[in-house]
C-alpha cells in the first residue's frame, strides 16, 4: 500500500513535469527553437490565475479565472512570438535558447514585483478534498492532475497527427522553405504554437499551484521538465508525457529507499546517462537521412 | 582609414595589426596598472571582480564564441577550480604559485573527461546536458561534504606568495594587480590560441562541422580540447573567486551562475575576447549604477529608500533581450560599427554589417 501511495504522488508530479515538457515539446516540434522559460511561463499562468481568484486579491470564482488565465497566457504567448521572437527569425537556435534565458529572467522579476516573493498558494476547490479506496488516500488534486495531463496528451497527438493545421506546424519546422513554398503562413503559425505552449503552461501552473505553493523561483521546475523531454524524447508528445512520468516517480522512490542527499540528482543522472547511450530519448524523433 | 599592405604571411598573424594598435593597447595596459592611483579601494575591489569575471568569460568564450558549443553549465568547472584550488592548498599544504595552476589543470581534465560522451550531441542537447551537469556539481559538492564542507562552505585561506600575502581588504591594491597580471597572461595565450592552428580549427567547428571534417579536422578531439582548454581558463577563474569571495559554499557556484556566465559573453559579444571583459563590466557595474540611482532618487523625491529585490536579474534580463533582439553582436560588435562608421566617412552603409539568415530545416533528420 505504502508502494502504490508513492506510486500516484509520484504519478503526479510526474504528469506536472510531462505538462510543462510537453510546452518544450511544442514549441520545438513546430520552431525548431527550445523555450528555457516554459517553466517561468508555467509560473507566471500560476500566478495569474491566482491573482483572479483569491480571496486577497480580486476574489473571482475560481472556474472563471481559469478561463481567464487560460486565455491571458495564450494571448500572451502569441504576443511574445509575433513581437519579441520574430525578430529572431533566421538566427541560430542557441540565441534563441539565450534569448528565452533572458525572458525567464524578466519573468520571474515581473511576477516577484506584482505577487512578491513570499511562497503562496491557489485557492482552489480541487485542493483539500480526498478520495479513499480501502488504504489508499487519493487527493482530489492529484487525480485531476493525471486525467487533465493525459487527455492534454492525447488531444495534442491527435491535432498533430490529423488535423490540417498540425501537420502545417510540423512541416513548418522539418523545412521551413519548403513550408513556405506550399502556402504555409509560418510565421503565423510559430506564433499560435507560442500561443498553444502559453496555454498548456497555464494548465500546468494551475494544476501545480493547487497541489501546493508557488513562488516567482517555481519557473526553475522546468529543468527537471527538461530532463523529462530529454528522457522521452525531444519532439515527441507521449514521450514528453512518459519522460515526466520516469521523473516524476524516480524522485519519491529515490527520496525513500536512498540516503538524504542523493535523491534530487537522480532525474539528472538519468538524463546524463540518456544522453549518453540514448541521445535521442526512448520515443526517438530522429531519422537517419540515406545518402 | 588606414590602409594596412600587407607583404608577408605574418602580417596577418601578427599580435597587433599595425604601430597603432599596438600603442593604443599599451596605453590601456597602462592605465589598468595605474588604475589604483586614480580611484578609491571600494571601486578597486569591484575592478579585480571585474577581471576575475572577465577571466570566468574568457574560459567560456573558448567554448561558446570560438568552437561554438553551448555551455550552460560552467560554474561547476569554476567550482572545481575553486575547491581543488584551496584544498591543494590545506591538504597538501601547496604554496599558491603551485596549487593555482592545478586547480586549472583539474578543472581542465575534468571538462575534457565530461566533453568525452557529451560532445557527441549537438545544439539543444549539448546545452540541456551541460546545464545537467551544473544541477549536478551543487548536489555533488554537498554529497561530498567530509572534502567540500557540504552546505557549511570552505574557508579560501589569503593568498601567498613567497611570503607575500594578498587580502582583499588588507591590500585590495596589490591583490588587483596580481588578478591583472594574471589576466594579461591569460589574454595573451588566449590571443596566441587564435592564432595557432588549434585555434584555427576551433573556427572551423563553429562554422561548419561538415567542412571542418572535410579539412582534416579531428571533430571529436578539436571539442574536447576545446572543452579542455575552457575549462582550465575557467577553473582559474573560479579559484581566484574564491579567494576574493574567502568563503564559499555548493550555493556560490549555481545555476544562475552558469547562466549568468553566459549572459556575460552575449551582452559583451561572442567571439572576441574584448566581449568577456565588456561584459563583465556591464555585469559588475549593474549592481553599482543601481544602488547609485537609488540613492539619487531618494534624494531627489525625498521618500524612504525602496528596494527592489530581484531588480539586478530583471534588469539584466532585459539589457539581454535588447542586445540579442537589436544589437547580437554585443557591445564589442556596436564598437566596431562605430568606429567603422568614422574611419569610412561618409560611406559607411548600414547594411555591411549584415548577418546573412539561414532558412531553418529540422535537426530530426539527419
Amino acid at each position: 500500500m505504502d508502494i502504490l501511495q508513492l506510486i500516484v504522488s509520484g504519478l503526479a508530479n510526474g504528469c506536472v513535469y510531462g505538462l510543462i515538457a510537453l510546452g518544450f515539446v511544442l514549441i520545438y516540434k513546430a520552431t525548431e527553437a527550445v523555450n528555457f522559460a516554459q517553466g517561468d511561463f508555467m509560473m507566471l499562468g500560476a500566478f495569474i490565475t491566482l491573482g483572479f481568484t483569491n480571496a486577497d486579491h480580486m476574489d473571482l470564482p475560481f472556474w472563471l479565472s481559469v478561463i481567464l488565465a487560460i486565455g491571458i497566457m495564450g494571448i500572451l504567448g502569441y504576443l511574445l512570438d509575433m513581437i519579441v521572437l520574430r525578430r529572431m527569425f533566421g538566427q541560430s537556435q542557441v540565441a534563441v535558447v539565450i534569448l528565452t534565458i533572458a525572458l525567464g529572467f524578466v519573468i520571474r522579476f515581473i511576477a516577484g514585483l506584482i505577487w512578491g516573493h513570499e511562497p503562496q498558494s491557489l485557492e482552489s476547490p480541487l485542493s483539500g478534498l480526498e478520495l479513499r479506496f480501502g488504504g489508499l488516500v487519493l487527493g482530489m488534486d492529484e487525480v485531476w492532475v493525471i486525467i487533465v495531463t493525459v487527455a492534454l496528451t492525447a488531444l495534442l497527438y491527435v491535432f498533430f497527427a490529423r488535423t490540417k493545421l498540425g501537420i502545417g506546424m510540423q512541416a513548418s519546422s522539418q523545412n521551413q522553405l519548403a513550408a513556405y513554398y506550399m502556402g504555409i503562413p509560418v510565421k503565423r503559425i510559430h506564433s499560435m504554437i507560442w500561443a498553444l505552449s502559453g496555454v498548456v503552461a497555464a494548465i500546468a501552473g494551475i494544476l501545480f499551484a493547487s497541489k501546493g505553493s508557488i513562488d516567482p523561483t517555481a519557473g526553475l521546475l522546468g529543468i527537471k521538465a527538461f530532463a523529462a523531454a530529454v528522457i522521452g524524447g525531444f519532439g515527441s508528445l507521449p514521450g514528453a508525457l512518459l519522460g515526466g512520468i520516469i521523473v516524476g516517480l524516480v524522485e519519491p522512490f529515490a527520496a525513500r529507499y536512498m540516503p538524504a542527499g542523493y535523491s534530487q540528482i537522480f532525474p539528472y543522472l538519468i538524463l546524463v546517462v540518456m544522453l549518453v547511450v540514448r541521445p535521442h530519448g526512448i520515443l526517438s524523433q530522429i531519422q537517419t537521412k540515406k545518402v | 582609414m588606414r590602409i594596412v599592405f600587407k607583404t608577408s604571411y605574418d602580417a596577418d598573424i601578427r599580435l597587433f595589426k599595425h604601430k597603432a594598435q599596438a600603442f593604443w593597447y599599451l596605453l590601456l595596459f597602462a592605465l589598468a596598472i595605474l588604475l589604483p592611483f586614480l580611484i578609491g579601494d571600494f571601486l578597486i575591489g569591484e575592478a579585480t571582480l571585474v577581471l576575475i569575471w572577465a577571466i570566468c568569460g574568457m574560459g567560456l568564450m573558448v567554448l561558446v564564441g570560438q568552437t561554438g558549443q553551448a555551455s550552460l553549465g560552467h560554474a561547476a568547472f569554476m567550482a572545481v577550480g575553486a575547491y581543488s584550488n584551496v584544498l591543494y592548498q590545506e591538504h597538501f599544504s601547496m604554496p599558491f604559485l603551485l596549487s593555482f595552476p592545478l586547480a586549472g589543470l583539474t578543472a581542465g581534465v575534468a571538462g575534457a573527461l565530461i566533453a568525452m560522451p557529451i560532445t557527441k550531441l549537438h545544439g539543444i542537447y549539448l546545452a540541456i546536458a551541460t546545464l545537467a551537469i551544473s544541477v549536478l556539481a551543487e548536489d555533488l559538492i554537498v554529497i561530498m561534504e567530509p572534502l567540500t564542507g557540504g552546505v557549511s562552505g570552505l574557508f579560501a585561506p589569503d593568498i601567498e606568495i613567497f611570503g607575500f600575502v594578498f587580502n582583499r581588504y588588507g591590500n585590495p591594491v596589490e591583490l588587483y594587480w596580481l588578478v591583472l597580471g594574471i589576466t594579461l597572461v591569460i589574454v595573451y595565450l588566449y590571443r596566441n590560441m587564435l592564432r595557432s592552428p588549434l585555434g584555427r580549427s576551433f573556427a572551423a567547428v563553429r562554422d561548419s562541422e561538415v567542412s571542418a571534417k572535410a579539412m582534416g579536422i579531428n571533430v571529436a578531439r578539436t571539442k574536447m580540447v576545446a572543452f579542455a582548454v575552457s575549462c582550465f581558463i575557467t577553473g582559474l577563474g573560479g579559484a581566484l573567486m574564491g579567494h576574493f569571495a574567502t568563503i564559499f559554499t555548493n550555493e556560490t557556484f549555481n545555476l544562475i551562475m552558469s547562466i549568468t556566465l553566459l549572459l556575460i559573453i552575449v551582452v559583451g559579444g561572442l567571439g572576441t575576447i574584448h566581449g568577456a571583459f565588456f561584459g563583465a563590466i556591464v555585469f559588475v557595474m549593474l549592481p553599482l549604477v543601481i544602488s547609485l540611482t537609488r540613492d539619487a532618487l531618494t534624494v531627489f523625491a525625498d521618500s524612504g529608500s525602496v528596494t527592489i529585490p530581484g531588480l539586478e536579474s530583471g534588469l539584466f534580463g532585459i539589457i539581454l533581450i535588447g542586445f540579442i533582439l537589436f544589437e547580437p553582436m554585443g557591445i564589442y560588435g556596436r564598437w566596431l560599427k562605430i568606429r567603422t562608421y568614422f574611419e569610412l566617412f561618409p560611406f559607411y552603409r548600414k547594411d555591411m554589417f549584415r548577418r546573412q539568415k539561414s532558412y531553418l530545416k529540422t535537426e530530426r533528420t539527419r
